[in-house]
């Protein structure tokens, strides 16, 4: 059951006052915050258990590595994957995404292929295959925006070709909250022989995610948009992929054997987690999943489609106020502008009444320019945020508007 | 009017609304409304300030040895912070330009514009116009 007061105790960062006024955090797209229990497991885990893990012998090196797994464990099992070694721990969503292309360049993706994204991608899921195409001869194609800020699914079929080998695209957008119809995209990818890449950042930490069911070849996604510490991410690989992704970031611990000549790499996750990784991250990552799932991912999703289904509603009676991503299928997630204002102006004032709202192009300037805006204001729910919460908001959005017109 | 006193007079204007941040505001807010523009042909993509969120412009130009500038932001606040910075260093010679210590953005309770996330570029503004001014010196 959901106990909001119970579930507010746990975060001690949102006890506090911001310029005088009890703060409201509408920013857990950029990052949420951390109950006391990831805190404390971090914190218990330097105290009683660090120790270097893997090949020692000794008994703290022992602890240390079956923590770690575990955590391990505590991920796969969340995302429903029965095989635990399909996890890969990285630095997060940028970091997972940048594996995947340097380690598909070597021996899947050819001169002169064809990459699909979306419209809405963050700046993440971009670069690094642009990057890829500028040395490549590779071209990057984009599914076009509807009315409505959804992606028109239609005009996928048409972009695909011969040389399209992988789609990687958003499941939900980080700017506009939409979530992508990823059975649309798979039955495409399916019946072409198209991998797909999936940017989980802003589902994972708002909705159920079956990895299992998803059945996708890559789902990517941040610990720290999910209760969790910073710097630790997960790239999931398919079987296929655990066996056929190449290594491109070699290092300590990734191997079976070493010679000066060749050296044979290991078969399991470890083979794409070089050098010491990040071990207390791991273990606070495991402990904001058990957090998540005594929530429940259920109702977490539903509390936050109640929250922005209510603020939305508050916001289209404010007639000055322009709600982007129309769309009735959204996680977590609103981005408006107030007409005639610039969206920084919007969040410094909403600052100074201690609300936490993310202004700018949100990592996202191609769709700015599907939009042909500078940028937009940004309000992201976590299970902690309130209705009443949203009713200061909107109290303090009319208030900001007065005073900037 | 040199530096110093323009920032004493600022200071003296802001010290009405004691602390009252929406009075202070609203000042800022109309002192960046009533900033004299930058000349539309000065608005190119080499005279925007990066990386700020709001766009800034600012052109220098030196005359009887001094420096003016005029400048333009198209975020209202980011502009009324603008508009201080302009009437405090404009029309003043390089040398004290360069030295300027600007401490009345702490003193009239703005410094939250000098953070270093530079949402609104203030001080890379400062530094602009602190390294136009040192130009035309040398």
């Amino acid at each position: 059951m959901k106990d909001l007061k119970n579930i507010r105790d746990q975060f001690p960062v949102l006890n506090q006052k911001i310029n005088g006024y009890d703060l409201v955090y509408f920013d857990n797209g950029a990052t949420s915050q951390k109950p006391l229990s990831v805190i404390e497991s971090i914190s218990n885990y330097y105290k009683a258990s660090n120790a270097n893990i893997h090949r020692g012998v000794h008994t703290l090196s022992r602890t240390a590595t079956e923590l770690f797994e575990k955590a391990r464990k505590t991920v796969a099992d969340h995302f429903k994957v029965k095989n635990d070694q399909q996890i890969i721990f990285t630095a997060g969503t940028t970091d997972s995404i940048n594996l995947v292309v340097n380690g598909l360049s070597k021996n899947y993706l050819q001169k002169g292929d064809e990459i699909i994204l979306s419209s809405y991608e963050h700046h993440s899921n971009i670069l690094a295959w642009q990057l890829w195409a500028e040395e490549n001869g590779g071209k990057l194609k984009v599914i076009p925006l509807l009315e409505d800020q959804s992606l028109d699914y239609s005009k996928l079929e048409e972009l695909i070709n011969q040389k399209t080998k992988l789609i990687a695209i958003a499941h939900v957008s980080n700017t506009l909250g939409v979530i992508t119809d990823l059975e649309k995209i798979k039955v495409l990818a399916k019946k072409n022989n198209i991998a797909v890449l999936v940017d989980g950042a802003q589902s994972a930490p708002h909705m159920p995610v079956d990895l299992e069911k998803l059945d996708v070849d890559f789902f990517v996604c941040s610990a720290h948009k999910m209760y969790g510490p910073t710097g630790i991410g997960v790239l999931y690989l398919s079987e296929k992929w655990l066996k056929d992704l190449q290594v491109s970031k070699p290092g300590g611990g990734t191997i079976k054997t070493v010679t000066f000549e060749k050296t044979e790499y290991a078969e399991n996750a470890l083979r794409f987690e070089p050098g010491t990784p990040h071990i207390a991250g791991a273990i606070g990552f495991a402990a904001a999943i058990d957090f998540m799932n005594a929530v429940g991912m259920q109702t977490i999703f539903e509390h936050e489609h109640e929250l922005v289904q209510y603020a939305q509603q508050k916001m289209s009676e404010i007639p000055e106020v322009i709600v982007y991503g129309k769309s009735n299928n959204k996680a977590g997630v609103i981005s408006f502008n107030v007409k005639n204002n610039h969206p920084f102006d919007v969040g410094t004032l909403m600052d100074k009444y201690g609300i936490a709202v993310r202004t700018g192009h949100h990592c996202t300037q191609p769709l700015m320019q599907c939009l042909n805006i500078q940028g937009t204001v940004r309000i992201s729910f976590a299970i902690y945020n309130t209705k009443s919460e949203v009713d200061f908001f909107i109290e303090k959005l009319k208030k900001v508007i007065t005073m900037l017109n | 009017m040199k530096i110093e006193e323009t920032e004493k007079e600022i200071i003296e204007e802001f010290e009405i609304f004691g602390d009252d941040w929406e009075a202070k505001y609203e000042h800022l807010i109309d002192l960046g409304r009533s900033l004299p523009l930058i000349k539309e042909e000065f608005k190119t993509e080499e005279r925007i300030i990066k990386g700020c969120q709001s766009r800034v412009w600012l052109n220098s130009e030196l005359r009887d040895s001094k420096v003016f500038f005029t400048a333009d932001a198209d975020a209202i606040i980011t502009k009324g912070m603008v508009a201080l910075m302009v009437r405090v260093l404009s029309e003043q010679k390089p040398e004290d330009i360069v030295k300027a210590k600007l401490e009345f953005v702490d003193t009239v309770g703005l410094k939250e514009h000098l953070s270093p996330t530079r949402a609104n570029g203030l001080v890379s503004m400062i530094n602009k116009m602190k390294a136009d001014a040192l130009a035309f010196i040398k």
